[in-house]
This record gives C-alpha cells, structure tokens and sequence, in this order.
C-alpha cells in the first residue's frame, strides 16, 4: 500500500532477503511442527482412546481437540493430552488403571462428538474395541501360582466371552488345576475394568492399544482343521490315522487317556504314575 | 525514558478523554474487555460450577445443547489432512463463518480471542516501561505461517498446528487442565513484551491470518464519516494494533472510500475511543458515500 513509488533496486534486495529470511524461518518452524506431530501419532501404551476411535492416523486428523467428548462421559474418566504428554496434545484419552471406561450403553462420548473421530457407526458398546486387554505378566497374576483370584473374569462386563478361565494343569502341585484368564480379542472391548480391579500391586493384566497387543499370522498361514471342515473332508489323501508309539503293553487312545492292554499297568519310566499324569494329558474325560 | 512515564508527551487518548471524558474514551475497550472475559467466563462456568451453558472450547462448542459453533480453520486443517468431519462440526463451522462474514473476520481476534488478553497486556507493559526498538518481520508472515500449518497438516495426516497452538492451549487449558501449556504462553508473551511490537497477533497467528481472510469480505467495518476532521494528532496510529490499515482510509490515498477495508483491522473499535475529533465510527462497508465533510469530494463510491 505505501509502495506507490517505484522501489529501488536497494529496496528490491531488501524486500527479497526479507522474503528468503521468512520463507526460511517459516519452512523450519513448518517442519519443526511436522516432526512434532509425526512423533507423537504412536500413541503411548498406557493411554487408551475412547470407544469408536478412528484408527490414530485418522484419528489425530479427525479430532478436532474440542473435550465434548470429556464433557459428555457421565464416569469423567476421559482427559485431554497436556503439551507435555507424548500424544497429539488436547487429544482425548484414559487411563485404565486410573479410570476405566465403563461401556455406558447409549455411549455418550460417541454421540458427543462433532467430528466422528469417535466413529458415529459404533452403536453397540460391546462391539468397540479402545484396545485389547493382555495377562501381562504370569509370574505375578495370582491365578497363575494356583489361587482362585478370577476377579479381571467377575468384574469383567462381557464376561465369558472376552474373558474366560480355562482351565490347565497345576505342573507344580501335580494335583491342582490352574483357572487360566483367557482373554478373547474378538469380544474384548479394552473397557479396562480387568485392569482397573487386578489386584496386584501393578496390574498383571493391561489393555494395550491394539497395535501393540495383536500379532497377526502370516496370510499364507492356513488353519488345517479349519481347511478341513471348508471341504467337508479330509485335504491329505489318503488320511492316515495317528498310531501312538507306546511301550509294549500300553495304550494311548485319544480321548481316553493311557490304559494297559493285558492286565496290569508296568510301571512308568517318570516319577509322574499314570494315576497321578496331570490332568490335560488325559483327555477329555475331565 | 523517565521524563515519558512522568508527564510529556501525554499518552495518546489524553485528547480524546479531555473531550469527551474517561468513560466515552474508553467506550469500546471496555465493550471489547467484557466480551472476552464475558465470553471466557460462559466456558468456565461449566466445569466451575457444573452450569453447562456452553460446552466444549473454541475448537468446537455447543451452546445451551442447541448451538453448534466451530472454528472453521481448525475445520480446514481437518480437511487438509484428508479427514471430512461430521454434519455437526461442518454445520458449526458454517454459522462462525456466517457470523465473522457479519462481524468482522478479525473481530475474533479483538473480542473473542483469549491470547489477546495476553498480547494486550504485554503491549500495554511495553509501553509503560518505555521498551523501545522491535524485531522485523514482515506482517504477511503470517499468511506464510498459515500456508504452512495447512502444508503440515496435509503432509502428517493430523492437525498438527494444534500440537503447539498457543491460542487453543490457553482456552483448553483454562477450561480443562493447563499442564506445561503456561510456558507456550509465556513464550508468546515475553515475545510480544521484549522482541516486538504486536509480534504474535499482528505478525505471526495464523488464527487471525485466517479471520483475516474471512475479513477481506465482512460487513461490519470502521468507517471514517468525519475524516477532514483529522488533526494529525496520531492517537490512532498509536493505539491501534494493525496500524498500516488506517492510512489509506484517512487520507484518502489514490482515492480510498472513507471506510476501512483492509482485512487485517480487527474491528476492535480503538480508534473510535482514541480520536477526540471523532473521525471514526463503526458502519458497513457499503454505502461508502457519507456526506463529505468540507470538501472531501473525492471519496469515491465503492
Ligand atoms: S462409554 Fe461411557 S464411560 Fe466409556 S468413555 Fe464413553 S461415556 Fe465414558
Ligand atoms: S469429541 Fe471428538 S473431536 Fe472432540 S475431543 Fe472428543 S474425539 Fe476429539
Ligand atoms: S485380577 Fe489380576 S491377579 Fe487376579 S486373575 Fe486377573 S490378572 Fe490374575
Ligand atoms: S492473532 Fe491469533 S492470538 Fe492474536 S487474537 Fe487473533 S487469533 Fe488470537
Ligand atoms: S483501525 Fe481501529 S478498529 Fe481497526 S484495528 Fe485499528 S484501532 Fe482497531
């Protein structure tokens, strides 16, 4: 505007090297800003996002940092990352350990959202997945040394589905059974309420972000006995039928267990007697 | 430097408050004062006291669970990296961008904004202390600035301006929970304080860069019908935050209509108060044709 006289060449120079020095000042803020945001799209693992959260790559585009969300989770266990935490800063998030999501059923915080970085299409809770609960650690889960803890099970909401105790043998012990939390991915919802009750002085079992909490089988990989049940048969032909390698005079017959053919049992090579095997090797007859 | 702070030259507006009292000379910063507080306020009184008139923030508020208002930058950045929100932030975003059509892009930044509490303020202190000489960058630095975020936003797939805006994180954190967020701030403030004159607003945000665009077409404007009543005193000039959009306006440069078009004033009405000859007012930015004042036959019709 108050250029209206002809710039000298002086003032051209100038006007050039301000332009450089700001296009310069502003790429680097630009890609200070880039690397920034890049750095924190991997979300940190005790952080979980809340139900019908958009994969993170979509979700740190989609959010829009708003906290209806926060406002509208009527259990207030939803916070918005400060500056200084390693995620997209004013993201929404919780802490299962601190506050688990309690898998209201109309799903407020959904609703809420303006943007649908909470995916509008989640209609049932129980169907959301903010991460996957995992026994992360055996030597401390107290269902692991042989206790009937099973409190991640009872507390858990979509009990028996995402969680189950499945049973196995008490190797130590040789006599007891060991009540296994089982965690199933495909009902698990990462509420966190497992986390949340594990009474453990840090919890044995977490809900991690999927990402870290998944493995994947190679796509070759194919499930035989899945194969098997598509074709409505056998894909190895001729089938062969499994023959145990026994000691003679001794039978292992699937299903039943060990037996002796011809009268009394030899004794076993192992202090472990067939009386005593534990109790998975001996089939289904539990 | 003392001989400032004691008595001459006094300070501009003395003028304006010698004719036309205090509260007149102040008409409009006070106005303004209370719609940012007022404004603020209406947020903090729902985790304050649980009475939800407003939820949510700047980014995306819901008013009385009727009103939808969005920031339609923040909107543009979502756009840029490839994410289309739903109706309801499409639709917030469209009755702010509406309103700022009517207002006054920049009105945002002079009414509603709560960082310019904070550049004020440190303008204000600049000048109290007496601190001289400022850094120079460029005023369109800020569209570069702008460029740049919606550049990053496209290229990193998220919003990643909102990582380290310092206009968000101050209404965020009043409202949810501050964190390191005070030290952005602070940054910003000792920046506009010791490094230069109107540094953030006027140079660098592109929060405002992008109200300034939606100012380039609204319809509230500063309108100059007593402008040959100008006596050169310069109060406006010192007062106003974007200085270089008077100019023209005032003095009629290559035939400049009596109204204030450039995007960048933010209709902060500061001029008005200041000028004891009463020189400016708010209008529209039509019917530029005000009845001349002695002779001022040039002001051309838009
Ligand atoms: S489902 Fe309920 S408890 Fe869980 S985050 Fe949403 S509102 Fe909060
Ligand atoms: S309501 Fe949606 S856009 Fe707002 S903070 Fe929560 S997830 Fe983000
Ligand atoms: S609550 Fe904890 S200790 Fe108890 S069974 Fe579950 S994981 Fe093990
Ligand atoms: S320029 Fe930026 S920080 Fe300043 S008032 Fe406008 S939006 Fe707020
Ligand atoms: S011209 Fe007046 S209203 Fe516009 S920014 Fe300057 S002081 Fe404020």
């Amino acid at each position: 505007m108050d250029n209206e006289t002809k710039p000298s060449a002086a003032a051209r120079r100038q006007f050039l090297a301000d332009t450089a020095r700001m296009a310069c000042g502003v790429g680097l803020l630009g890609l200070g800003v880039g690397l920034y945001a890049q750095h924190a799209k991997a979300l940190p693992p005790a952080a979980i996002r809340p139900p019908g959260a958009l994969p993170e790559a979509g979700f740190s585009a989609a959010c829009i940092r708003c906290g209806m969300c926060v406002r509208d989770c009527p259990f207030d266990i939803l916070h918005l990352a400060k500056p200084e935490e390693p995620m997209s800063t004013g993201t929404p998030y919780f802490v299962a350990r601190q506050l688990p999501c309690e898998m209201c059923e109309d799903i407020p915080c959904v609703k809420a959202c303006p943007t649908g970085a909470l995916d509008h299409s989640l209609k049932d809770i129980n169907k959301s997945k903010m991460g996957l609960a995992v026994l992360v650690d055996h030597e401390t889960c107290l269902n692991f040394l042989g206790l009937r803890c099973d409190i991640c099970y009872r507390v858990c909401p979509v009990i028996d589905k995402a969680i189950t105790l499945d049973p196995q043998s008490n190797a130590r012990t040789g006599k007891h059974t060991l009540f296994i939390p089982t965690v199933h991915s495909d009902h698990c919802t990462g509420c966190g309420k497992c986390e949340k009750a594990c009474p453990t002085e840090v919890a044995s079992i977490k809900v991690l972000p999927l990402y870290m909490a998944k493995g994947q089988l190679s796509s070759h990989y194919r499930l035989g006995w899945v194969e098997k049940e598509k074709a409505g048969g056998s894909l190895v032909a001729p089938e062969v039928e499994h023959k145990y390698n026994m000691p003679e005079g001794m039978q292992y017959e699937h299903g039943k267990g060990l037996s002796g053919s011809s009268g009394a049992v030899p004794p076993a090579p192992t202090p472990a007697a067939p009386v005593a095997l534990p109790k998975a090797l001996q089939g289904s007859k539990l | 430097m003392n001989a400032i702070l004691k008595t001459s030259p006094p300070r501009p507006g003395a003028e304006a408050v010698a004719a036309k009292g205090w509260l007149a000379a102040h008409k409009w910063l006070i106005l303004r004062r209370c719609s940012q507080l007022g404004i603020l306020l209406l947020f903090l009184v729902g985790p304050w006291f649980s009475l939800w008139i407003v939820k949510g923030n700047l980014n995306f508020s819901y008013t009385l669970n009727f009103l939808p208002l969005a920031d339609p930058y923040v909107i543009l950045q979502s756009l840029a990296a490839r994410q289309v929100p739903e109706k309801m932030a499409l639709t917030g975003a469209a009755i702010v961008l509406l309103l700022y059509l009517l207002v006054g892009g920049r009105a945002y930044c002079s009414w509603v904004c709560p960082v310019n509490l904070l550049t004020d303020f440190a303008y204000w202190l600049r000048v109290r202390l007496g601190l001289k000489g400022s850094a120079h960058i460029s005023r369109p630095t800020r569209y570069w600035v702008l460029g740049m975020t919606l550049v990053a936003a496209a290229v990193s797939g998220s919003i990643a301006w909102e990582m380290i805006n310092p206009v968000s994180m101050l209404h965020r954190g009043l409202l949810f929970s501050i964190g390191l967020a005070w030290a952005v701030l602070l940054a910003v403030f000792l920046f506009d304080l010791f490094v230069m004159r109107h540094g953030w607003c006027g140079h660098l945000c592109p929060v405002g860069a992008f109200y300034s665009l939606i100012g380039k077409f609204s319809l509230t404007r500063i309108k100059l019908p007593a402008r040959a009543a100008c006596n050169d005193c310069m109060d406006c000039f010192a007062v106003c935050p974007e200085p270089q959009v008077i100019r023209p306006a005032l003095k009629a440069i290559a035939g400049t209509p009596p109204v204030i078009l450039e995007a960048n004033c933010t209709n902060c009405g500061r001029c008005i108060d200041v000028c004891s000859k009463d020189v400016f007012a708010f209008g529209t930015r039509f019917n530029t044709t005000v009845a001349p004042v002695t002779g001022l036959a040039q002001a051309a019709p838009k």
